[in-house]
């Protein structure tokens, strides 16, 4: 089932107020307010040190907040140990155990709550048929590849059934074609299971194509909460505009010139058209070309402000140093609040 | 643009640099070309040490352990023989073998006790000045003398001693008593008793039990922890599932110096304990005053074979499979 947000009539599967968590003088978490509803693919999305970590550590009970409150399916978790979360993690760096073979591994979540031997080994296998590994089960951990670590840290989890499953930027180190795989697969799974996911990534795509909410951090606090066409197409600010999608962050003077208000505004690389000769074109200078293959980013100068363009292949572009007159439609030109 | 036009112009000179030119610059071509020779050259010296002086000693005590003691003239009868070693198995002398086991056993598991927390909370915890601080506690007892650690231990349990002193202040005397009044550990005192033997011994060899076990604990990443705790394992089953398989490597390296140390000590039973022997005093005994070289050599020869069946042992148990 697809939510787009937290229903007023659900418990929601994780709520965070006003939680806090401060190292020292350090506030890696700030006073952060969240509802992740249950069933969601729900991404935290920031650069490293923005708090998301953190704030996934704080659901699976690694850490404890310094301030706020954290419920999990309604239930207070503060000072609930991991162990007793219903709660499972995927690590960024896998963490299976390396004395243990890969069945051993899946089914230890099962062991250390006394189930019998037949029966999580049973549980484990499809577990692992579940990751499309069946009959890795004999295997040490350090005699398979990356992705295949992956697979296994994923079953260990989703082997306890748990109510919410974490994922720590589970596909960092795996290289780009499977980690497109994987997302695909990442994604379907959390359908097929229903199980709420919270995904933790610094990879604004990754984030994009997978959830169906997302959360940008930044300095230990949340900037924005939203789908991801409101997090792509309406940044509420700076911040969010040029994290997501690298987009042009256009100065008040500037778009008072050329929008309109006299507001920040950002303005989308794909929405930059080269238009010789149209009507309220503006004239900009080449200053860079990058040749991307399926498009081209061109980097303008237009009155001394620097604007991305975004290009799709099969036109003929201009050079580094030419001159070019652009365009972008009125309703491109997203408004945004001033703070930050 | 400065730095760049620091590192920007022609280069100058040839693509390929003028060897060096002496003896150093020719040696640095050669080894390079045949890195092997270099490995030879650096081998030679402590394989010729081993193979020669510490193996061929070896030997030779092996050799001297199949001769055997011509009881009425005392001189040693160059045949070989098994004669010797049957001796081992008379009463008295199997009475030494079973009680140095026995201890270094002991020794060895009480130093694991000890050395674990000491050890996890080196390699968890301790960071900056407080690591430098577990470093020179650990190592600082190593600098002083043996003898003079023994003696002052000698002193701390002897019946007027500080120990005794301070379990009368807390009343606690009775405790004392009762512990040495028991068969086999007890004794007139502490230090006249196994239990002060024992004491001694785990207090001399803890050091090498700690570095091993604290260096294990250290490669096992902190995340391997927090998995255990997340799948829902309670710290106690966190300890026997992941730390304890993890850290045996570094626990059995610990152990067999423990083991080994305690096996072939003869000072620390001589000063403090019984007068029933060690096979250490057993060994010097035999070797000094009473000459008999090959009985002392075939006592040498047991901790050799003991120490092969508990890593036999050990490598069967799975201790080496986190390795």
């Amino acid at each position: 089932m697809y939510v787009t947000g937290p229903s007023a009539f659900m418990t929601p599967a994780v709520s965070f107020k006003q939680v806090s968590r401060h190292f020292g003088s350090v506030k890696a978490v700030d006073a952060v307010d969240l509802d992740i509803a249950e069933g969601e693919f729900f991404a935290m999305l920031g650069p490293s040190g923005s708090g998301k970590t953190t704030c996934l550590r704080l659901i699976a009970g690694f850490e404890q907040p310094t301030s706020g409150r954290i419920e999990i399916f309604g239930s207070r978790a503060e000072g609930v140990p991991p162990y007793r979360r219903n709660v499972n993690t995927v690590f960024q760096d896998y963490a299976l155990f390396p004395h243990l073979n890969v069945l051993d591994n899946v089914s230890y979540g099962l062991m250390v709550k006394g189930i019998g031997k037949a029966e999580r080994h049973r549980e484990a296998e499809a577990a692992l048929e579940l990751v499309k590994l069946p009959g890795y089960g004999a295997r040490r951990p350090g005699q398979l590849s990356g992705g295949q670590r992956q697979r296994v840290a994923l079953a260990r989890a989703l082997v306890n059934r748990p109510k919410v499953l974490l994922l720590d930027e589970p596909l960092g180190a795996l290289d780009l074609k499977l980690r497109e795989n994987m997302q695909e697969e990442l994604k379907s799974l959390q359908k097929s299971l229903g199980i709420t996911f919270v995904f933790v990534t610094h990879d604004q795509g990754e984030a994009l194509s997978m959830a169906n909410r997302i959360a940008v951090f930044n300095n230990g606090r949340i900037m924005q909460v939203g789908s991801p066409e409101d997090i792509y197409q309406r940044p509420d600010t700076r911040f969010v505009a040029d994290f997501v999608g690298s987009s042009n962050v256009l100065p008040p003077d500037f778009v008072a010139r050329h929008g309109g208000a006299r507001r920040w505004a950002s303005l989308r690389p794909e929405a930059v058209r080269i238009a010789e000769g149209a009507a309220g074109a503006l004239a900009a200078t080449v200053v860079s070309r990058s040749y991307l293959g399926g498009a081209t980013r061109l980097g303008l100068d237009v009155e001394g402000q620097r604007i991305n363009a975004l290009l799709p292949a099969g036109h003929a572009l201009p050079g580094e140093g030419q001159s070019v007159q652009i365009g972008f439609a009125p309703g491109d030109l997203h408004l945004m609040d001033d703070a930050q | 643009m400065s730095t760049a036009a620091a590192v920007r112009g022609t280069p100058t000179g040839s693509a390929i640099l003028p060897d060096r030119g002496g003896l150093s610059g020719a040696l640095s071509d050669i080894f390079w070309r045949r890195p092997k020779l270099l490995l030879f050259l650096m081998l030679l010296p402590p394989v010729l040490w081993l193979g020669i002086v510490y193996l061929g000693s070896l030997f030779a005590l092996l050799l001297q352990s199949f001769f055997s003691i011509d009881e009425f003239s005392g001189l040693i009868n160059r045949q070989f023989t098994f004669k010797t070693y049957g001796e081992l198995l008379l009463p008295s002398n199997l009475d030494i073998i079973v009680r140095t086991v026995v201890m270094a056993a002991l020794v060895t598991i009480a130093s694991a006790i000890v050395a674990f927390p000491i050890a996890y909370y080196a390699a968890r915890y301790a960071r900056g000045r407080w690591k430098a601080l577990f470093y020179i506690g650990i190592m600082l007892p190593l600098w002083s003398s043996y003898l003079v650690k023994i003696y002052a231990w000698k002193l701390i349990l002897a019946k007027e001693g500080i120990l005794t002193w301070f379990f009368g202040k807390l009343h606690l005397l009775w405790l004392i008593d009762a512990w040495l009044s028991l068969p086999i550990v007890g004794g007139n005192s502490l230090s006249v008793s196994f239990t002060g033997t024992f004491i001694v011994f785990v207090y001399v060899w803890l050091p090498f039990m700690i570095l091993p076990v604290q260096a294990s604990l250290e490669r096992v990443p902190t995340n391997l922890v927090e998995a255990s705790s997340d799948l829902g394992a309670t710290p106690g089953q966190t300890f026997r599932n992941v730390l304890f398989p993890l850290a045996l490597p570094g626990i059995v390296a610990g152990s067999i110096f423990t083991f080994s140390l305690t096996l072939g000590d003869y000072i620390i039973p001589q000063i403090i304990g019984t007068s029933r022997l060690f096979i250490g005093q057993a060994v010097y005994a035999h070797q000094g005053t009473a000459g008999n070289i090959p009985l002392a050599a075939a006592f040498t020869v047991v901790p050799i074979v003991v120490m092969g069946f508990y890593l036999w042992g050990a490598k069967r148990m799975g201790a080496f499979d986190a390795l």
